[in-house]
């Protein structure tokens, strides 16, 4: 088989193309590997699709921190004001 | 006195105690450590005040602390499983692909139903994505993590969690293969 024929039918490689991507450019190789690979496998090119969306969803979820819902309890907060207050003394 | 004119540590616990905790709760999901982790970063930068040269904002010097720290926690959790996680990957492989690199049937990705937008605001399949990436191997989450939440870069996961360039690689892509089929399987 040659590269080409081999890459049209594997989706294991084909998938780690679509995860390579996402985090840098591919070769102008793997550029066409994969693009010959998707044009022929929809169900690559599903899971091309859900793992972009899984990579914005997980983003999305980390950015939580900006959440004003999030709250450490009040006492915990005095404890902690208290504790930097003694080192702030100590100098 | 602290030298520095910059800092209000008076303020610290007003200001930045709530936001430091909600960064960590949503990289680490434990809320005792992430606690930890809020006094120690304080304390921490009480401690290196001196160096504080007023760059950038008290935020995102505090913030810059707790990252090291996260990375810690990762580094702590993932360290000695390498091994039990390169079985796992062969496990992997033969559940998700045949010898000749075909998706097995029973794998094929196939849609959640609901088009990628609706999903990004559901709440219920957030909740199953954040089941789902407590149930990836420690490492691999952390690697997970440093590459497409905090955008480290390569090589810096690879030193910091001690992995090759080629594991990392492999860990990559096994940790969206798992995720993605654990949403499926609990999605649909």
């Amino acid at each position: 088989m040659g590269p080409i024929k081999k890459i049209q039918y594997n989706c294991k490689q084909a998938t780690f193309l679509i995860e390579k991507r996402l985090i840098e450019q591919l070769t102008l190789r793997e550029k066409v590997e994969l693009h010959i690979h998707l044009a022929g496998c929809s169900v690559c090119r599903v899971f091309d699709k859900q793992s972009q969306m899984i990579n914005t969803m997980v983003r999305q979820l980390f950015n939580q921190a900006n959440d004003t819902a999030i709250h450490l309890d009040d006492s915990f907060k005095k404890d902690l004001q208290h504790r930097i207050e003694e080192e702030l003394n100590k100098n | 006195m602290l030298a520095t004119q910059l800092l209000n540590p008076h303020k610290w616990v007003d200001n930045y105690a709530d936001y430091l905790y909600a960064y960590a709760i949503t990289r680490i999901r434990d809320e005792e450590q992430a606690r930890d982790l809020v006094q120690e970063v304080f304390l921490a930068a009480l401690e290196r005040a001196d160096k504080f040269e007023g760059k950038s904002s008290e935020r995102t010097w505090l913030t810059a602390i707790l990252k090291n720290k996260i990375i810690d926690v990762y580094r702590k959790k993932s360290s000695g499983l390498v091994t039990v996680d390169v079985k796992m990957d062969q496990q992997t492989d033969q559940n998700f692909f045949h010898e000749d690199g075909h998706w097995r049937e029973e794998h094929w990705p196939r849609e959640f139903g609901v088009d990628g937008h609706d999903l990004l605001h559901n709440k219920e399949f957030n909740q199953v994505l954040q089941k789902c990436l407590q149930k990836l191997p420690v490492l691999w989450l952390a690697v997970f993590t440093m590459k497409h939440m905090e955008d480290e870069a390569t090589e810096t996961i690879c030193t910091e969690l001690k992995v090759s360039s080629a594991n990392f690689w492999v860990i990559i892509h096994r940790a969206k293969l798992n995720l993605r089929a654990c949403l499926q399987k609990t999605w649909i």
